[in-house]
């Protein structure tokens, strides 16, 4: 359950960053916080899109997810239910390759970082760990 | 249980309300928003080097994005020396104001009045060199009109430029082109019409460059 606890945490944070992101991409903030990061040169590449639409947008509709799942999962009724790991761990696996293919860009092809997508990148990588656990916690207890 | 959930709420409160706080504090509208092209006038951007170049290199720009500043006042001083001056590359500036950046259309018109009076690339390069403007979110006039001065423009003929926005349709006209090649961010390069992936740095640049004089030989 602390698993399940800490992922609705984890989703919950980083669906305010994605909401961030995506709210600066369509121009209702006006500026990124970014400090000494390269937020707004990582935001506005053409990477910043995905098939026409924000990838943040997919970070907002992904973690979403997430976090429904993770809600679900801790209602008594699916506490126990093998299905909710299984997605949880499917949803997270996905997020996971998305962020490490967007680091990837940042790292090697833009040459830059922006610092909301670290945060980012940490909270989908670590929802990922525990998602596994509990995948694996979900087929220890199955009889 | 009913501790977590409490937490819950509070991280979701406080995160909302920073998103919302942030969305009423947006920039301020900028002194020259969007306008229609009445009348584009076939104006295809202020160029540096030879009209005789093999390799024209076309730069969407941005006056208030940081790596546009950083990329002007640190490579380009190179790619001037090595590329444009020898004769190799004749450069094409186009602008491309972000629609999140406050300011970058006005310093993008303030650009094409000194152009008027034959100092766009002074003014450019001014716009870059104090680019803290572009940090303060305060409104630049002030500071555009002395810098207009600082490079020996007639301030009567630029005031008349600026408040009648008499380039408005130019820049414009050039987003539009931006937008039609797939311009997504600032700085984008195309060399000789194709899209530039690399890194925008004058080594980068200058590798390319001598490839395709290889090839034109």
């Amino acid at each position: 359950m602390i698993r399940r606890q800490a992922i609705v945490l984890l989703t919950l944070v980083g669906l305010l960053v994605a909401t961030y992101l995506w709210l600066y991409k369509i121009g209702v903030l006006g500026e990124l916080k970014c400090g000494t990061g390269s937020c707004e040169y990582v935001q506005t590449s053409r990477y910043a899109e995905l098939f026409g639409l924000p990838v943040a947008l997919y970070g907002v509709a992904g973690y979403a997810a997430l976090l429904a799942l993770g809600l679900a999962g801790l209602q008594p009724r699916f506490a126990a239910d093998r299905r909710v790991s299984v997605l949880l761990a499917a949803f997270a696996t996905v997020g996971f390759g998305l962020t490490l293919y967007l680091t990837a860009i940042e790292l090697f092809v833009l040459h830059a970082i922006c610092r909301w997508c670290v945060a980012s990148a940490v909270i989908m990588t670590a929802t990922w760990l525990l998602s596994i656990a509990d995948l694996r916690r979900a087929r220890a207890t199955t009889p | 249980m009913k501790g977590f959930y409490l937490l819950l709420v509070a991280v979701a409160a406080i995160g909302g309300g920073v998103l919302w706080y942030g969305s009423q504090r947006q920039a301020a509208p900028a002194p020259s928003g969007p306008v229609a092209v009445a009348a584009a006038d076939g104006f295809r951007g202020y160029t540096l080097g030879s009209d005789a170049a093999p390799i024209e290199i076309v730069e969407y720009s941005d006056f208030e994005c940081p790596f546009c500043a950083s990329f002007a006042t640190v490579q380009m001083p190179v790619i001037r020396t090595q590329l444009i001056a020898t004769g190799k590359v004749r450069w094409r500036f186009r602008d491309f104001p972000l629609p999140t950046h406050a300011y970058s259309r006005y310093a993008a018109l303030a650009a094409q009045c000194a152009g008027e009076q034959g100092k766009f690339w002074e003014m450019h390069d001014q716009l870059f060199t104090n680019h803290q403007w572009a940090q303060t979110g305060k409104n630049p006039r002030g500071l555009f009109r002395d810098l207009a001065r600082g490079i020996g423009l007639d301030l009567d003929k630029y005031d008349a430029c600026m408040d009648s926005q008499r380039y408005a349709g130019r820049v414009q006209a050039s987003v539009q082109e931006g937008e039609a090649r797939g311009v997504k961010g600032t700085p984008s390069f195309y060399v000789n019409g194709r899209p530039y992936q690399g890194r925008s740095a004058s080594d980068d640049f200058k590798a390319l460059v001598d490839s395709l004089t290889k090839k034109h030989k």
